[in-house]
């Protein structure tokens, strides 16, 4: 059973025991619009709780993606590369990395779905 | 953080649910419904823009069109009522004050419309310069309101919905005339690369323009976020981006609207230098190789990792599939087809120089 967790930044893991995967949220998308590149790091990167590792691009403007958790890059959604519009239709199917978390504890600076959908009705 | 200022549109954008956003000291709309839905409504049929923000300033009196000559790069001298100029205010080094439209209403009539985030310090620097010319100054940015109305279906939207028939306006010229008793000014002219028109006037005027165009259902109603990227597209400088305070017209690629042949004006001397040294600069377009998008202020360096310029404006181009900029990079790098690096957030990307003009302007003259 997998259990989704939300940063303050609009990211979600998608955590299933020592894997997560990570994207952004339906409420992010939106606040984007249409999504036209997705600046993503490579496989075997490190990847740290609070700390930068890409970017997600509007024609507008560029907005970090802050990483909710601390591991190892297993993969990146090549599919992006091609359709990066992928996003906007189904942010939750469409995770931006595949992370082997090395540091469970990142995961407690997190918040639940509850807490989330409270914080961006504010 | 002072309170934005609004335009008397600002209800109508906010009712409309467009996405609001601070530009230049206002509460402006971005986008109504997509940047790219409005960039090709622009391009394909009629868009409309609040432009209410840019500010206005009357030059008026006997030594009115001596004056303005000695402030703006452009040559006024002589010009026919109802020509429009577009030209800079330079500074002593020859840097841009700020861009701006000069509109020659009567021999010794002058309106200057100039940027909104710049209001404040241009209409010091028009006044601070103002000593022994017999003129008047008066900054009407606040009571005058202002519409866009571009793209190829822009000449029959104003006379079919409102009633203005421009038919007979050239390019870049203007008339003012009295409507339903308000008193408004009407030029061809625009920032998108398409025929268009502006109207300024007081803002009932200019507000019962926009709803007649929102219940004509022919125009779209665009925001600032298209803007960007359809002047972008053809090559027009944006004040903060290609120019400011530091960058001359000269690397700016703009000599031509500053005329050194003209009687003395303020920055002539420093342009005619940099003309003759040639300048260490110039504004370039860039063609990435890749989907990164690179942004204003982005470096720019040779393959070699040495900084050799900036990123003024870029975007994932619209009406190309390709992502592209306009930069500002060392002379001896700006031959088309010159390959060098853009550094994108940790990585560097390589470019390609290319014209500044990814996008063929269609203006109707």
């Amino acid at each position: 059973m997998s259990k989704l967790y939300y940063s303050a930044t609009h990211e979600y893991a998608n955590v299933e025991g020592n894997i997560a995967f990570v994207g952004i949220t339906d409420y992010a998308q939106h606040q984007l619009g249409n999504v036209v590149y997705v600046d993503m790091p490579e496989e075997g990167d490190e990847v740290t709780a609070g700390e930068e590792f890409g970017a997600v691009e509007s024609v507008k403007a560029a907005s970090d993606l802050i990483s909710p958790v601390t591991g190892t890059v297993l993969e990146v959604n090549e599919a992006l590369e091609e359709n990066p519009r992928l996003v906007n239709e189904d942010p939750m199917a469409n995770w931006i990395i595949k992370v082997e978390i090395t540091d469970p504890a990142s995961l407690e600076q997190l918040m639940d779905k509850e807490a989330y959908d409270k914080m961006i009705a504010e | 953080m002072p309170e934005l200022k609004t335009t008397p549109l600002h209800s109508r954008h906010v009712a409309a649910g467009a996405l609001m956003s601070p530009f230049a000291g206002f509460d402006m709309p971005i986008q109504y419904s997509s940047i790219e839905e409005e960039h090709k409504a622009v391009r394909t049929a009629c868009g409309v823009f609040d432009v209410s923000h840019m500010g206005e300033v009357n030059v008026s009196g006997p030594a009115a069109e001596a004056f303005v000559n000695y402030i703006f790069s452009n040559d006024i001298t002589g010009a026919p009522i109802g020509q429009v100029f577009y030209g800079m205010m330079l500074n002593g080094s020859g840097g841009v004050v700020d861009d701006l439209l000069v509109y020659k209403r009567a021999d010794d009539s002058f309106l200057l419309v100039i940027n909104a985030s710049n209001i404040a310090k241009d209409v010091a620097w028009i006044e601070s310069h103002a000593d022994g010319f017999d003129v008047e100054i008066d900054n009407l940015s606040d009571q005058l309101a202002e519409i866009a109305l571009q793209g190829p279906e822009s000449e029959r939207v104003m006379s079919e919905v409102l009633g203005i028939n421009v038919a007979d306006l050239k390019f870049y010229t203007f008339r003012e005339e009295l409507l339903d008793g308000r008193h408004i000014l009407v030029s061809r002219t625009g920032y998108t690369g398409e025929d268009g028109f502006e109207i300024y006037g007081p803002a009932d005027a200019i507000a019962s323009y926009w709803d007649a165009l929102m219940e004509s259902g022919r125009v779209k109603p665009c925001g600032l976020g298209c803007r960007d990227t359809l002047r972008f597209e053809v090559g027009l400088p944006l004040y903060g981006n290609e120019l400011t305070d530091e960058i001359t017209p000269v690397e700016a690629c703009l000599s031509m609207f500053v005329k050194t042949d003209k009687p003395d004006f303020i920055g002539r001397q420093a342009i005619v230098d940099q003309k003759t040294a040639g300048p260490a600069r110039k504004l370039v377009g860039l063609r990435m190789e890749g989907r990164a998008i690179p942004r204003h202020g982005y470096e720019v360096t040779d393959t070699e990792g040495n900084v050799i310029g900036v990123v003024t404006t870029g975007y994932r181009g619209i009406s190309l599939d390709e992502s592209i900029a306009a930069a500002l990079v060392a002379t001896e790098l700006t031959a088309k087809d010159t390959r060098v690096m853009v550094r994108i957030r940790n990585k560097v990307w390589p470019a390609t120089v290319t014209s500044r003009k990814f996008y063929n302007k269609s203006y109707k003259k």
